[in-house]
């Protein structure tokens, strides 16, 4: 490295003059000829041209210059040129003895060398001699380039030389000793056991910068071995003692920053006792006066005092500190809150989502302060605002929060709408006071983020609208004007499509008490349903449902079906193959079957969420009135009409053909065809009970909808039957890889004592393969003040679940 | 399991026509240079992205991928810190300033074009404060001392 700038130039210039045609730059010259080049173009020009002298320079061998090379070559580096022909240069000048060559060979080593070039393991000698035999300076170098790139083998052969280290008297160097120990534990864990003895004596020291390294060498240890998490608990009053120090020393020089002695100490110290004192009681008790102290004494006026106190609440928040203080934490992070810097609101909003669980009420408080946070124009900020209003909502507040989200939805930046759409949905299906709200909640979010929202979306929302009767006639008409607004929506306008089909008739009524009188003549709704088939914005599976949605309103409205007809003979020659299918079938209705398009085309029944299960008894009646009506019917016919039945997705089932309980995929073909002799229906598959500690039991019943044979929909129950609570009821679930598993969202995380209200959870497994079901359950849950966590895999899952 | 990678950089409006800003990494901590290095172009566009919001608005932490950035502007440089979800986000913030305050003695009124000519002590005075992610010393006077006696051994 140029040290001293013109001396060394000047004894160069003859030899360099006669060897080379062009003399080889400083680092300095090379610098601003970089800079100087006016494009990218002419950067790399030069940058090229001087890797090249570089290059032949490396060759020729020469000892006096390399380390100038080696520095012009890593700043070549740094701006993004290949620099991997250096590699060599790095060992040969480690070996030097100078300094300086020295210096600029381990800075090439960190850049250059890493675990995957083949010539990192050649530095092990060398840096072995200097570990061993240098000069201070030298020691921190090697530790320092140790540190950075050493692989496992390296920290291997070097480890009894760190250790040597630790203990050696310089501070210099011990202090980079101690954080090199803890890049070795990392990777090699089995070394800890080699550095956790003089950790106990690394803690006596005064001076700052060891007591850091070896507060990080601890949190290290204490992470990887639970072990060595219990050893250390002993020194929990060691590290009281040193932060109490730290926070009565009055100003000192050394480590003062804006009036706090050394906030990086104690931040690290309040790590370290929140990593101690989690989960124990007597480790917690240990530092709740101190926590105190720090969390009242700290001054706030400056970024150092709030970060020592931002570390102090975290703490209070991890470990089992006494109520007072958690109730001063969650007041600190109010404080927080209400702060005009956008860093602290940033850590304060980060921190109350992970206090939102526990102490919820507690976070209810400042719920106006996160509202007024997603107006936030960083967009760091209004994510977090938004994950924590989401978080908030409950049932007293929900119509004023969606109030709020669907304020942010319409002007909120694009990579949070998705997620904001579909915490929206989420919260109103929880939380919604009456079935109106909810179906103009979703309308409105369709309407604002339709594009956003996910896949299953649509299928809530029509359920919900079969489901609330009363609410058809509303329904049906808000969603018919605002299709009539905006047909580019997918998720609305599919909606919208289903239900204009299923209750146009209420739709042409024109009288209803909710909203106001609309008069719709039959020939403006074909004639949106026929624009909505043409648009090129509709997606194919909009189509079908504006095609099938025509059909039905044939036998609702009154007028003659031609133009009807004539929209469905058109689309029996589409290009689309679907379209065209069902476009040929509902053509065969009105040809051939007319006698049984109205029985077909009826309104629904109401379909149950989560697969259909139909009253097999009802099942069983309407196949007996299917052999009485229909008359026998050659295959073909037979098969249109079957594939009319695959063709509807799973709400748009008709009355009177119902799909047999057969799960096997032929099975629907196979059973109307067997007219005479039809097979029984599956039986349903029996419950299953898993678990059962202390009175607290958990049981699974499992369903498999019968048209997607490969989806396992299994409830999971929880009841308890003991005389405590069990509360934070968390249960995840796993299986193999070639399943999918998708866990709903819990009814609730308390199974109330004596037999209360039982907790259900549904788990949705999707089997492609039907590979043989294996499941593993994790529960964790807090029951009579413990905190239990069990894990198991449930046996005997009877094999109707995957077959 | 939660270390912390810091990885420093600077950023250095470079003054040629374009006006493009370019990113120069001072140092890829071996475990970070992996991730780093390949979406340093998508970094580059989050980062020119969130330029072009107004200062007084922009909270100093950003969220990428899955680390945040923590940067802190000082007239023409940007200094960006990369850590974990377990820093605390405040202290790093506090970090980068110690960072500028050390560089500013050394060099006294600290400059981008005094960064760029002396990168070899800016690097041997990053080493001095930062090991493999961790913070090692944060004492102006003890860190500056290897480097004062290096330069007056050069001197004589």
């Amino acid at each position: 490295m140029e040290i001293s700038g013109g001396e060394e130039g000047a004894e160069f210039g003859g030899p360099r003059g006669e060897r080379m045609l062009v003399p080889s730059l400083k680092v300095q010259d090379l610098i601003e000829e970089i800079r100087g080049a006016k494009t990218q173009a002419q950067e790399r020009e030069v940058i090229q041209k001087e890797c090249a002298h570089i290059r032949a320079s490396f060759r020729d061998g020469d000892p006096l210059h390399r380390h100038r090379q080696l520095a012009k070559l890593l700043y070549v580096h740094m701006l993004g040129y290949p620099a991997h022909f250096g590699q060599m240069e790095c060992l040969k000048l480690i070996a030097s003895p100078r300094f300086t060559d020295k210096r600029v060979g381990y800075l090439g080593a960190m850049l250059l060398l890493d675990e995957r070039q083949d010539a990192h393991l050649l530095i092990t000698n060398s840096i072995k001699n200097d570990l061993s035999q240098g000069t201070q300076a030298v020691q921190g170098l090697a530790l320092c380039t140790l540190s950075t790139m050493g692989s496992a083998e390296m920290c291997r052969d070097l480890a009894t030389e760190v250790e040597k280290l630790l203990l050696q008297p310089s501070p210099y160097v011990r202090k980079k000793a101690v954080l090199t120990a803890v890049h070795m534990i990392r990777k090699v864990p089995e070394l800890s056991t080699v550095f956790l003895p003089p950790c106990a004596q690394l803690l006596h020291e005064r001076h700052h910068g060891i007591l850091l390294g070896t507060i990080t060498l601890i949190m290290e240890l204490c992470e990887r071995s639970p072990a060595a998490l219990k050893h250390f608990r002993k020194v929990v009053p060691q590290l009281v003692q040193i932060l109490r120090t730290l926070l009565t020393t009055g100003y000192s020089t050394e480590h003062s920053i804006s009036g706090v002695s050394d906030p990086f100490l104690q931040v690290q110290i309040l790590r370290l006792l929140r990593i101690l004192g989690r989960n124990h009681e007597e480790s917690s008790e240990t530092m709740n006066d101190l926590l105190a102290q720090v969390a009242t004494n700290t001054d706030t006026s400056r970024n150092a005092g709030n970060a020592v106190l931002f570390e102090t609440v975290l703490t209070i928040l991890d470990i089992r500190s006494a109520a007072g203080l958690r109730v001063l934490a969650v007041n600190i992070l109010g404080r927080f809150l209400l702060n005009s810097d956008k860093n602290i609101r940033y850590v304060a909003l980060t921190s109350l989502l992970r206090l939102v669980q526990s102490d919820h009420s507690a976070v209810q408080r400042h719920r106006p302060t996160v509202v007024e946070c997603l107006q936030e124009p960083d967009t760091s900020l209004s994510r977090r605002a938004l994950e924590l209003s989401l978080a908030l909502v409950n049932s007293s507040n929900v119509r004023a929060m969606t109030q709020e989200l669907q304020g942010f939805l319409q002007s909120c930046p694009t990579d949070l709408r998705a997620d904001c759409a579909s915490g929206i949905l989420l919260a109103a299906e929880r939380y919604a006071p009456t079935k109106r709200w909810h179906i103009d909640t979703i309308l409105r979010v369709l309407t604002t983020a339709g594009a956003h929202v996910r896949d299953d979306a649509v299928a809530n929302l029509t359920q919900l609208i079969g489901g609330a009767q009363e609410l058809h006639a509303y329904s049906v008409r808000r969603l018919y004007c605002a299709l009539a607004e905006d047909i580019s929506q997918q998720p609305l306008v599919q909606v919208a499509a289903w239900c204009i089909g299923e209750y146009g008739d209420l739709l042409l009524e024109g009288s209803c008490e909710e909203i106001e009188p609309l008069q719709v003549e039959e020939e403006e709704v074909l004639a949106l349903l026929e624009r909505v088939l043409q648009s090129h914005m509709s997606l194919p599976a909009t189509r079908g449902y504006a095609l099938t949605a025509l059909m039905k309103l044939s036998t609702r409205l009154r007028g003659d079906n031609n133009r009807i007809r004539q929209v469905v003979s058109i689309y029996g020659s589409c290009l689309d193959v679907e379209l065209q299918q069902r476009a040929v079938e509902y053509d065969t209705l009105f040809r051939k079957y007319d006698h049984m398009r109205a029985a077909i085309l009826e309104k629904m029944p109401l379909v149950e969420r989560g697969g259909p299960q139909v009253d097999e008894e009802a099942k069983e009646s309407k196949e007996a009135r299917l052999l009485e009506a229909a008359p026998v019917p050659t295959e073909p016919q037979a098969s249109k009409l079957l594939d009319l039945l695959d063709l509807l997705d799973g709400p748009s089932e008709d009355a009177q053909h119902p799909r047999p309980l057969d799960p096997s995929p032929g099975g629907a073909l196979v059973h109307l065809l067997d007219l005479p002799c039809a097979p029984p229906p599956a039986a349903p598959i029996p419950n299953l009970k898993v678990f059962e500690r202390e009175g607290l039991q958990l049981s699974l019943s499992f369903v498999r909808p019968p048209e997607t044979p490969a989806l396992l929909l299994i409830t999971v129950t929880a009841t308890n039957t003991s005389g405590g609570d069990v509360t934070h009821f968390i249960c995840q679930a796993a299986v193999p890889k070639s399943f999918q598993l998708q866990l709903q969202a819990p009814s609730g995380d308390t199974v109330p004592a004596q037999g209360g209200l039982p907790m259900t959870q549904l788990l949705r497994i999707l089997n492609p393969n039907k590979a043989p079901l294996r499941l593993k359950l994790r529960l964790t849950y807090t029951h009579f003040g413990q905190s239990v966590q069990e894990i198991f895999e449930v046996n005997n899952l009877p094999v109707e679940t995957w077959q | 399991m939660s270390s912390v990678h810091i990885q420093v950089s600077l950023s250095v409006s470079m003054h040629c026509g374009s006006g493009s800003s370019n990113l120069l990494l001072l140092r890829d901590i071996s475990s970070f240079s992996v991730r780093m290095n390949s979406p340093l172009g998508t970094l580059r566009s989050a980062w020119s992205r969130w330029l072009s919001l107004s200062h007084k608005m922009k909270c100093s932490f950003i969220e990428y991928k899955d680390f945040k950035l923590i940067y802190r502007q000082y007239a023409a440089l940007f200094i960006v810190v990369g850590v974990n979800d377990t820093e605390n986000e405040m202290a790093i913030y506090e970090f980068i300033h110690n960072f500028v305050e050390v560089l500013d003695e050394y060099f006294s009124r600290v400059s981008e074009l005094d960064i760029m000519f002396n990168l070899d002590k800016v690097h041997i005075i990053l080493d001095e404060m930062v090991l493999n992610g961790c913070i090692v010393e944060t004492n102006r006077a003890r860190i500056l001392a290897p480097l004062l006696i290096l330069d007056k051994m050069s001197e004589s």
